[in-house]
């Protein structure tokens, strides 16, 4: 390496890139406008919607897809994102977005839903949709809580999690069995793709977001509906530290609802 | 013209057609099941989509959907499952959603349903009440004009008789193509460009605004734009006779037809009674009532029900005249509001009695 003496060394401006300067990397969020949000810290479902817009960004989707938005914290992103949005009730997205699939069949049409939204308020709806074969892609943000009241039981909560409404912990005697989405939808024929993926760590982040992009390369192809349920951390529903909801997250979440790839119709890479 | 020979369900249903509805979904119920079964057999031939939804709230979710994305769309049922399909009209208003909803009512008894709506927040929507096939086309053209013009739902009132009265139908005319999809709905290519496009009934102002949801404010303009509706739609009504009546009845939809029979009958002895038919049930024709009841001894009021409308004439009069309502009438056990008492004859009868009351 050659070192430069003193001489040659200079102040370089960092307000802009200089005009010589090769970028090799963008740290900006692509296709989302604003970076900062106001969910609470440790929240996962940046991360998740992040690895989303990544996928449609690296496949080239931005001008020819259609997020369609339910209604729970993740509805923070549907005003902040460079895709066109269309903001559905609570529970109603995969109906949504089958009126607007089958107005617009050429496009990539995906729905981005909590648990509460997609399997507590609206379960038949994707499992419909599913059956119907609708070529689009459904996105599930499964934190085992109603994140945006506060932390309550929803029908992803595990056996033994403690949320506002179940205090000593679900059990089953009392509260129910938890469902599984992902293993409930990879059985329905009709379905392209069927995966569950985490954001707790950077290795689950970088499956997460292959599993997206296999679930819309799917959608692209025509191979029906494309599932992939994103595990994400909820510190504040859960009651635990910030820093300590990853490891909750694989510990407790992951435990009941297994990391995979369930199903595909793709051809094999 | 060639004309064919069907039931009033298939003129609703060519008449969404020819107003250019190219998406429909519904679910099964009487007497609604036969407009979802002839608009099966339709759009496909128009390159059109009809969806036989899993239930009523997937229905009016996919009409949703289809409406933002440009299609004129249209969804519909009967009392109960309206009542499902709620509080997505009522956010479709809030979202500026545009499309048709067909309340195929069984007899009248959800004429509040129909006109006050059951859904949550501060919205109307306008409804128009055909009284017949012959009036389908028209009111149902107007219905998608309003809706697009408005960004609102729009309710067209039908009923069991008028689903299931064969009529002629001009079947040789061209199907128009739809108008293009209007500018603010959704295809996805304005992604990526910095201002991506956001349907929404949360409000339409984006973070990179510095903004976000403006509930508030975003109400705001919803109150503005439902005044400037209110204000914007030309309430309809037709009056017959009534510049000279002692009795006026009022009547909507099929029972209107009933009334015009009577109106006729009465007329040949000599009795003068005049009929004034609302046409728009929301804008109510407030004034036209009024005008046509200014000098007239009573007014009838007519509804297949135990009284709904009755609330919109005494609103319409303020007291100017007495008001009292024929109906009550029973239904026949199928509760399909086939009602056996709805006949000119019983109508008639309650009419004459009238006349003799306040002579």
């Amino acid at each position: 390496m050659n070192r430069r003496n003193n001489d040659e060394l200079r102040v370089i401006a960092t307000e802009h890139a200089p005009d010589d300067a090769n970028q090799v990397a963008d740290f900006t969020p692509g296709l989302i406008d604003v970076g900062e949000h106001h969910l609470c810290p440790g929240c996962g479902e940046p991360i998740a919607i992040r690895a989303v817009m990544d996928a449609i960004a690296l496949l080239g989707l931005a001008d020819t897809c259609i997020a369609v938005f339910g209604i729970g914290c993740s509805t923070a992103f549907s005003n902040n994102l460079d895709v066109e949005v269309l903001q559905a009730l609570h529970g109603r997205a995969p109906s949504v977005a089958t009126g607007v699939a089958r107005v617009h069949p050429g496009l990539a049409v995906f729905t981005i839903q909590g648990d509460g939204d997609m399997a507590n308020e609206g379960l038949q709806e994707v499992l419909h949709a599913a059956a119907r074969g609708e070529n689009i892609v459904c996105i599930m943000l499964n934190n085992g809580v109603f994140g945006e009241t506060g932390g309550h039981l929803t029908v992803t909560t595990t056996i033994g999690q403690r949320t506002k409404n179940t205090l000593d912990g679900r059990t089953a005697a009392e509260h129910g069995h938890p469902m599984r989405i992902a293993e409930l939808l990879a059985q329905i024929d009709g379905v392209g793709y069927v995966a569950r993926g985490a954001v707790n760590d950077a290795g689950n982040v970088a499956r997460t977001k292959r599993m997206v992009v296999e679930a819309f390369t799917a959608q692209q192809a025509g191979l029906g509906l494309s599932f992939v349920e994103i595990l994400t951390m909820c510190p504040t529903g859960w009651f635990v530290p910030t820093d300590e909801a990853p490891d909750y997250l694989a510990s407790t979440l992951a435990g009941t609802h297994g990391v995979g790839v369930l199903r595909s119709a793709l051809e094999p890479a | 013209m060639t004309t064919r020979l069907v039931e009033g369900s298939a003129v609703v249903a060519e008449a969404m057609v020819r107003a250019g509805c190219r998406f429909f979904a519904g679910y099964p119920m009487t007497p609604f099941t036969e407009v979802l079964e002839h608009m099966a057999e339709s759009l496909p031939r128009v390159d059109g989509v009809c969806i036989n939804a899993e239930s009523e709230l997937e229905a009016v979710g996919m009409v949703w959907g289809a409406a933002a994305a440009g299609a004129r769309a249209a969804t519909g049922s009967t009392g109960q499952g309206l009542s499902l399909m709620q509080e997505s009209i009522a956010e479709a208003a809030m979202a500026g959603i545009g499309f048709v909803v067909l309340n195929m009512a069984r007899g009248q008894g959800d004429y509040f349903q129909a006109t006050r709506g059951g859904g949550h927040g501060d919205y109307r929507t306008p409804v128009l009440a055909p009284s017949g096939p012959a009036e389908v086309t028209e009111l149902v053209a107007d219905a998608f004009e309003l809706a697009e013009r408005w960004r609102n739902p729009v309710v067209v009132v039908g009923d069991y008789y008028m689903a299931h009265t064969w009529v002629d139908l001009d079947v040789a005319a061209a199907v128009p193509d739809p108008p293009p999809a209007p500018d603010w709905a959704l295809d996805g290519s304005s992604g990526g460009t910095g201002s991506a496009k956001l349907v929404s009934p949360l409000g339409t102002t984006k973070q990179r605004d510095g903004v976000g949801y403006d509930l508030a404010a975003h109400y705001d303009h919803c109150a503005q734009r439902r005044q400037a509706m209110t204000e914007g739609i030309a309430p309809r009504a037709e009056c017959l006779h009534t510049d000279d009546a002692d009795v006026v009845l009022v009547a909507y939809g099929t029972m209107a037809r009933y009334a015009e029979a009577v109106v006729t009958a009465c007329r040949t002895e000599g009795l003068r009674l005049g009929l004034v038919r609302p046409i728009t049930l929301w804008p109510y024709p407030s004034e036209i009532v009024a005008e046509a009841c200014a000098e007239t001894k009573v007014v009838a009021v007519y509804e297949n029900n135990a009284g709904q409308m009755i609330d919109d004439v005494n609103l319409a009069l303020l007291g100017a005249a007495p008001v009292v309502g024929i109906n009550g009438f029973r239904t026949d056990s199928s509760a399909f509001g086939i009602a056996p008492d709805v006949t000119v004859e019983n109508l008639t009868a309650s009419v004459q009695a009238l006349f003799e009351q306040y002579g």
